[in-house]
């Protein structure tokens, strides 16, 4: 009992790949990222202009969901930190677009510097193991509110920056084109994850989640697949931030707070740990179950509820899942269904 | 001279506070190896039923008992009904259960009491004495001192000198021996989380006070400085968990005094750092801490 052996995987945790299926898989993933594609641009013309608003919301989650079930989910690394993380994207997004105006140099800046940070904490996140890690980025992410008042000629203490923008281009409306950029945004990052876990280095972190001394006699430098690890998801987080500040069109240390951190990591453990369907399920229960509480609460009149009844519902879900489904509610049926093709195709 | 003085108690008083609560976490850590998330949330839920009794019958001291047996019973609670059923293999699954905790907890408390802060009394003046034109220690700065002195005094005594304090050890320490031995380790699992949940009861009663109010998210910053002064003596141990509470009070005293209060949070975070990163395991710490 005294000699913890951290592992960190549990219950067989779905890949992102079926590793079997191989080749033949590699196309539909493409197929699949052009059909969303082409559905959320069909959805942004017959929904009206709130619910696009929120499908925005969805694509910006996505982002930050994705990279963190990569980090969490394939290499065991566990962040309470990401909410600030996406606090830094949201700050210079904010900062570069009120000072210069061009919004494809301050999203770039964005993720730039969130990397940047990501390093930093990433280095010191790829020597901890299990509740120290965790304790470690919880207290990243409540430094937030504390760095802004510090800074406050910067960031403006509580009440935050307003990000200048320029109108759409066109006659698209806000929303649309809101929507448009967040999915843009949301597509390419979940390709580029899809490449990146399916390629050597997906391989390698999940070396490393299953067996880390395993990994390291197989030749597998455990230290830099950790770092790299959550950097990317940094880098991800720091866009869904910046998106975030976007849609918003302010930033806030208040739109950041600890609960965020908590429920990403709540939509990615429900979702499915480590797979990117289980991230995009994920992204859609962090709109839809505030969504729902709040109009309970307007049913029932009672404004404490607003909000508070997210909470619970979120934590009771949480526990529930961990407790029966410790793999998330993507692991239910695929999982078992891809084990079984496997067994068959032998 | 005069002003190191002051925050030097002043931080020896918060620092005393924040070593109840991290003992809170040893305990449970050297019981069950989980660190509880979910402490700061389960002591304000005890600090909101402590304010519900008072606020009813005017008595503090009603009050105070009453969060101390809330702690008790969430503890046996949490243990009996949650943390018993989380799969072990893996540490990310305790800590995710006790972050849902969190969220259930501050989401109940918010649906109760709603999301303000609320003003909560002290039972003792907390103007400081002088002592030669010094402002030294209040009333209140030395109940605290008190209180926790008793706390880790009957901890120590628990553990060192009776029999359910041996069996309590020896059911963390080898669990299946113990089993073999008679010792009934689920029970003692038990008790040690309804007695780690009184003593984070009463951290609670001790700091909110002295903190903005009463709120669903008070102890969230406390619950990072505590954890800050576990690790910084090692989770294992005890003597580790009080100095470096201890250390933790007066580094923040110190930051907030000569800096900016501001600037707290991150020097918690960069003394957080420097520890896990220099020796993981705490300052307190024999048994190597991590493996490969």
């Amino acid at each position: 009992m005294t000699d913890m052996k951290q592992k960190s995987s549990t219950a067989p945790v779905p890949d992102l790949v079926a590793p079997t299926k191989g080749r033949r898989r590699r196309v539909p993933a493409l197929l699949v990222i052009l059909a969303g594609a082409a559905i959320v641009l069909a959805l942004t013309y017959t929904l009206p202009p709130f619910r696009n608003y929120q499908l925005a919301t969805v694509g910006a989650y996505l982002c930050v969901t994705a990279g963190l079930t990569i980090l969490t989910g394939l290499n065991g690394q566990l962040s309470l930190g990401h909410g600030a993380l996406m606090a830094t994207g949201a700050y210079t997004l904010a900062l570069a677009q009120n000072k210069w105006l061009n919004l494809p140099l301050s999203f770039l800046l964005a993720i730039v510097v969130t990397t940047a940070v990501g390093v930093v904490i990433g280095l010191a996140a790829a020597r901890l193991r299990g509740p120290y890690l965790a304790g470690l980025t919880l207290a990243v992410a409540i430094v937030v509110p504390s760095v802004t008042s510090t800074f406050d000629e910067t960031f403006n203490s509580d009440q935050g920056l307003s990000v200048v923008l320029d109108p759409p281009p066109g006659t698209i409306p806000m929303e649309r084109w809101q929507a448009w950029l967040c999915w843009a945004g949301a597509l390419v990052t979940v390709s580029l994850l899809v490449l990146l876990v399916r390629g050597r280095f997906g391989r390698d972190m999940r070396a490393v989640r299953d067996d880390e001394t395993a990994a390291k006699l197989a030749g597998i430098n455990v230290a830099r697949t950790q770092v790299l690890a959550f950097v990317v998801s940094a880098a991800c987080a720091g866009l869904s931030g910046a998106l975030f500040a976007f849609l918003a069109q302010s930033v806030s240390p208040g739109a950041f707070p600890l609960t965020l951190s908590l429920f990403l990591v709540m939509a990615i453990v429900i979702g499915g740990l480590g797979s990117l369907v289980g991230s995009l399920l994920g992204a859609l229960l962090l709109v839809v179950l505030p969504t729902l509480s709040q109009s309970i609460a307007e049913q029932t009149g009672s404004h404490r509820l607003e909000g508070n009844l997210a909470l619970v519902v979120f934590g009771v879900v949480l526990i529930v899942v961990m407790l029966a489904a410790p793999g998330g509610i993507a692991s239910i049926r695929f999982n078992r269904f891809w084990a079984n093709t496997v067994r068959r195709n032998r | 001279m005069n002003e190191f003085i002051y925050l030097t108690f002043d931080g020896l008083s918060r620092g005393a506070v924040y070593s109840a609560f991290a003992l809170a976490l040893v305990l449970i850590w050297r019981a069950a190896r989980i660190v509880n998330f979910s402490q700061g949330a389960m002591a304000v839920a005890a600090v909101y039923a402590a304010y519900s009794v008072t606020s009813a019958t005017g008595s503090y001291w009603l009050g105070f008992v009453v969060a101390i047996a809330f702690g008790l019973v969430l503890g046996v609670t949490v243990e009996r009904v949650v943390m018993r059923f989380v799969d072990h293999s893996s540490p990310l699954n305790g800590v995710v259960v006790a972050l849902g905790l969190v969220l259930v907890i501050q989401g109940v408390l918010g649906i109760l009491y709603g999301n303000e802060f609320r003003p909560v009394q002290t039972p003792f003046s907390r103007d400081a004495f002088e002592v030669g034109g010094v402002a030294l220690l209040s009333r209140y700065d030395l109940f605290v001192f008190a209180a926790v002195g008793v706390v880790v005094g009957a901890l120590t005594l628990l553990f060192t000198r009776t029999a359910v304090g041996l069996r309590m050890r020896a059911a963390a320490f080898a669990p299946d021996v113990s089993r073999l031995l008679g010792v009934s380790v689920g029970g003692m699992l038990t008790l040690g989380w309804a007695l780690a949940a009184a003593v984070g009861s009463l951290a609670g009663m001790l700091v909110v006070p002295t903190e903005l109010g009463l709120h669903p998210t008070a102890m969230d910053v406390v619950f990072i400085s505590a954890f800050t002064a576990a690790v910084v003596g090692g989770l294992d141990s005890p003597i580790g968990a009080v100095v470096g509470g201890l250390v933790v009070g007066l580094l923040l005293s110190y930051v907030s005094g000569y800096v900016e209060p501001t600037v707290a949070p991150m020097a918690v975070l960069l003394l957080l750092v420097v520890v896990l990163l220099g020796k993981p395991g705490g300052l307190f710490s024999s048994s190597k801490a991590r493996v490969a």
